[in-house]
């Protein structure tokens, strides 16, 4: 299906961007401008220490050990911060400034450390839990201020909520590993059957759009047995690590087009135990997701990118009895892509003695985190302070720019 | 626009089924409401306060646990919690299906959608560990019962419930002059989370004539409710606020604090004018259309007001307006009904679902339900699940839908029903030829059947 072919039908629903002067297609490809945002949610509660460890700090072996800074250990950046190895494919990108990281940072959540709570105000960007939590979440509000809006500007995949999108502005839900494999019959069948319905006919249409799109065909020859055990394998491929990179590949699909916002989450940071393991995994994930968004955003588009990857807290200072960290607060931020002003750690550095820490036990938090995001919207989209302050982080205090982008 | 059996079945409850036939009146639909539920009795669900003895034991457990941490013991006592919380897992599944098989088998299956309207009117969930698996058990006990008495009653068990307090934050919320806040300021303080989705979600409704300061004194006047866990609901006065507090106007407590003067509050809001509005305003949404007729929704509204929301006559006045039975359909099913109704066209033997193991309830229900857009048991906030029927037509939950109906249900029966006979089962008169056509021109039986539960006319109500 075509663009003017998806514009007539939108029209034909009554969708209310119909109105919308701005709704030729040209004005739709170029109306939010050329730079993109990618946001990560990592749930669970990545362990900042862990993930950028501040060795230079003179607490830090007293908490977590002298860090192993050779060939297999974590990756030296600065003299003071290295990073999980983990991580070590990704230094290249360190070294050409399109990675960076923020430390010392959480939302104003305190105190409980619930993943529910932290998530809810990590994607909903308001200031406090006392009065329930917003509705929406801040990107979507982000996008109501954005100049010139599109039916296709922002997409939420995977098969997680993503809260962070939802809002009265549109938001395309697709998860890759929603596959729909038919007989050819069927496909013509089933369009014949939705056909005097429109709403479910246009939904159709750009599900075999969509599902044609991001990597195999709708339309397969077989039996029933093969295309159940293929759609059997999908649905529970979820919990293969390639699952992520097909997030990724199809976020760099989409955002190589018109699309300029693009979230969805990973999962696997809450680390109680055994930590080692599980975050190798983790940041080996993160790490093939970083670098295929690279890869697939393929050169111009990559260089007006901006990806954040954010938690809903950090985790404890120091190791608990089953070689793992219990929740926290102040953790890091992960910044990536070619628009951003890498090769350097933005910390207010809070130092790790037992007084530094938050309630004697987690990394104190220096900043908002939401500044952060705040001023990656103030610079890749232009937004208004007050916008960015009012309504997209309530009772947030920008404060000096930290200058994330290039 | 009167009564018709057939529309009964599709609007107001879960389809059309080949063993049971559709209701002959309104009178037989509301009769069956106040019947014996033989529907919970042959699918059993537990009720919350053995549910809850999971979590004492999970926290004796966790107790004995940390004295022995590190020994042979204290392996032993980690493998118990495993096994503790696997049960509650695969318990949380198998209640699943239970809700299914009811929906699937009922002779009054408009019992099984207002649990639907109502659990999700009061969503909750548990944040952490085995509350996690509660919701059922919640629902079970605390909605089920009272679907068809006092809304009020309702209104008081759903949130004063210890999962909807912990959900809502009201556990630890401590009045700003009680007991507690005054000996350890700083660390106890008011928590409005309650007391606002109450008044905004629970009662009055977003527009209902409240404000802040009906909020913070709502909040204050729950202060004291929360819950211990091995005896339920809990009223510990040492959080409680001193003082009278005035909501909307009217004045409450003032004595030793009591959670009297909370369950006085709730009665009021429950018959509140407001209430009345907003409920009359979402059953018929729910249940008719997004855009309702607005003499529907007064006469439900009327119904309320007079008999200060006893939820029979509620429903009465719903299913005697002519606007109720008006034959054209413009309601999409949400997912979960959309596969409760397909097990019910498919009439799914028990035996089939059961006793699903973990990961085959996971495969075929659970994961498709998700990715329909409905996580089960995990609201994205307690606003639950959005009524507009634009938030369910979507590229994803359409090809989620036409993908399950083709694969599943073979999963589901011994042999799938030939689709040129499935378009009367699961249609009657709704079948157009357009269906027949495309029944019959399928490749296979899978794909007749799935192209039937796909259809407009499956899927509008």
């Amino acid at each position: 299906m075509d663009r003017r072919s998806f514009l007539t039908r939108s029209a034909a629903l009554g969708c209310s961007l119909a109105a919308s002067p701005l709704l030729t297609p040209v004005s739709f490809a170029s109306a939010p401008g050329d730079n993109r945002l990618i946001v990560i949610v990592l749930r669970g509660g990545m362990d900042g220490l862990g993930v950028l460890a501040p060795y230079g700090d003179p607490a830090y072996s007293a908490l977590r050990g002298a860090p192993d800074l050779g060939a297999e250990g974590f990756v030296d950046l600065d003299g003071f911060f290295a990073m999980h190895g983990a991580l070590r494919p990704l230094a290249p990108l360190w070294q050409n400034g399109q990675l960076g990281f923020v430390h010392a940072v959480s939302t104003p959540y305190r105190d409980k450390r619930s993943h529910f709570d932290g998530q809810d105000l990590l994607e909903a960007g308001g200031a406090d839990l006392k009065s329930g939590v917003a509705r929406d979440g801040w990107l979507n509000r982000a996008m109501g201020h954005m100049p010139g809006q599109s039916a296709d500007l922002a997409y939420a995949i995977g098969s997680d909520a993503m809260a962070i999108l939802d809002g009265d502005m549109p938001v395309t839900r697709w998860s890759p590993d929603v596959d729909l494999a038919l007989s050819p019959q069927a496909i013509r069948l089933a369009q014949l059957v939705m056909e005097k319905d429109p709403a479910m006919s246009a939904a159709l249409a750009d599900a075999f759009q969509l599902a044609g799109s991001d990597g195999d065909g709708v339309a397969v020859q077989g039996t029933v047995d093969d295309m159940m055990a293929m759609l059997q394998d999908n649905m529970t491929a979820r919990r293969s690590s390639r699952y992520e990179v097909r997030l990724a590949k199809f976020a760099a699909q989409r955002l190589r087009k018109d699309v300029r916002i693009a979230s969805f989450s990973l999962n696997g940071w809450d680390t109680h135990a055994q930590q080692t393991r599980l975050l190798d995994r983790s940041l080996a994930t993160l790490s093939d997701v970083i670098l295929t968004l690279k890869e697939e955003l393929k050169g111009p588009a990559w260089q007006r990118t901006a990806i954040v990857a954010m938690t809903e807290f950090g985790r404890t200072a120091r190791f608990n009895g089953t070689k793992g960290t219990d929740h926290g607060t102040g953790g890091a931020m992960i910044l990536a892509g070619g628009a951003i002003r890498g090769g350097q750690v933005w910390a207010d550095w809070p130092g790790l003695s037992e007084d530094a820490l938050f309630q004697r036990r987690d990394l104190m938090p220096t900043r908002d985190l939401r500044a952060y995001s705040g001023w990656l919207l103030r610079g890749l989209f232009g937004l208004s302070s007050a916008a960015v302050q009012q309504d997209i982080f309530p009772q947030l205090e920008l404060g000096a720019d930290p200058q994330l982008l290039l | 626009m009167s009564f018709d059996p057939h529309l009964a079945e599709f609007r107001f409850g879960h389809g059309l089924s080949p063993d049971i036939a559709p209701p002959q009146s309104v009178g037989e639909m509301l009769r069956g409401l106040t019947d014996t539920d033989d529907m919970a009795e042959r699918f059993e669900i537990e009720p919350f306060p053995v549910f809850r003895q999971r979590m004492v034991q999970r926290e004796s457990l966790q107790k004995q646990f940390k004295k022995v941490r590190g020994t042979d013991e204290g392996k032993a006592l980690q493998k118990q919690i495993k096994l503790l919380k696997k049960d509650a897992r695969q318990d949380h599944y198998l209640w699943m299906t239970a809700q299914i098989l009811r929906a699937t088998h009922s002779q009054t299956p408009f019992r099984e959608r207002l649990q639907g309207f109502w659990a999700d009117h009061f969503t909750t969930a548990g944040k952490a560990g085995i509350a996690r698996r509660g919701v059922s058990p919640y629902v079970e006990t605390t909605i089920r019962p009272h679907m068809s008495g006092k809304f009020e009653d309702m209104l008081i068990a759903a949130v004063t419930h210890p999962l909807m307090v912990h959900y809502l934050d009201q556990e630890r919320s401590a009045g700003p002059n009680s007991i507690r806040a005054q000996k350890k300021p700083g660390k106890y303080g008011l928590n409005e989370n309650l007391a606002r989705e109450i008044l905004e979600l629970h009662t009055l409704g977003v527009g209902g004539p409240y404000t802040q300061n009906d909020v913070r004194e709502l909040a204050e006047l729950l202060t004291g409710l929360t819950f211990k866990i091995n005896q339920g609901r809990h009223f510990q006065k040492a959080l409680a606020e001193p003082g009278a507090e005035t909501v909307l106007g009217k004045s409450y407590g003032g004595g030793q604090p009591h959670i009297r003067d909370i369950e006085a509050v709730l009665r009021d809001l429950a018959r509140h004018p407001a209430t009345a509005r907003h409920l009359a305003t979402k059953l018929a949404v729910h249940f008719v259309s997004d855009q309702p007729d607005p003499d529907l929704i007064g006469a439900v509204e009327t119904a309320w007001r007079d008999s200060d929301g006893d939820l029979s006559e509620v429903y009465r006045a719903l299913l005697s307006h002519p606007a109720a039975w008006d034959p054209s359909v413009s309601n999409f099913k949400q997912p979960f009904d959309f596969i409760c109704s397909a097990a019910r066209a498919l009439a799914v033997h028990p035996r089939a679902i059961g006793n699903l193991s973990e990961k085959h309830a996971r495969q075929r229900l659970f994961e498709p339900l998700a990715l329909m857009g409905h996580i089960w048991q995990k609201p994205s906030g307690p606003d639950g699940l959005a009524e507009e029927d634009n938030a369910w037509i979507t590229p994803q939950g359409m090809a989620v839908r036409l993908q399950w109906a083709v694969i599943v249900p073979r999963l589901l029966v011994g042999q799938l029903p030939d689709p040129r006979d499935f378009v009367d089962t699961a249609l009657g008169p709704r079948a157009d030829e357009t269906i027949r056509f495309a029944a019959a021109a399928a490749e296979s039986r899978a794909e007749g059947v799935g192209l039937v539960l796909i259809s407009p006319a499956f899927q509008r109500r």
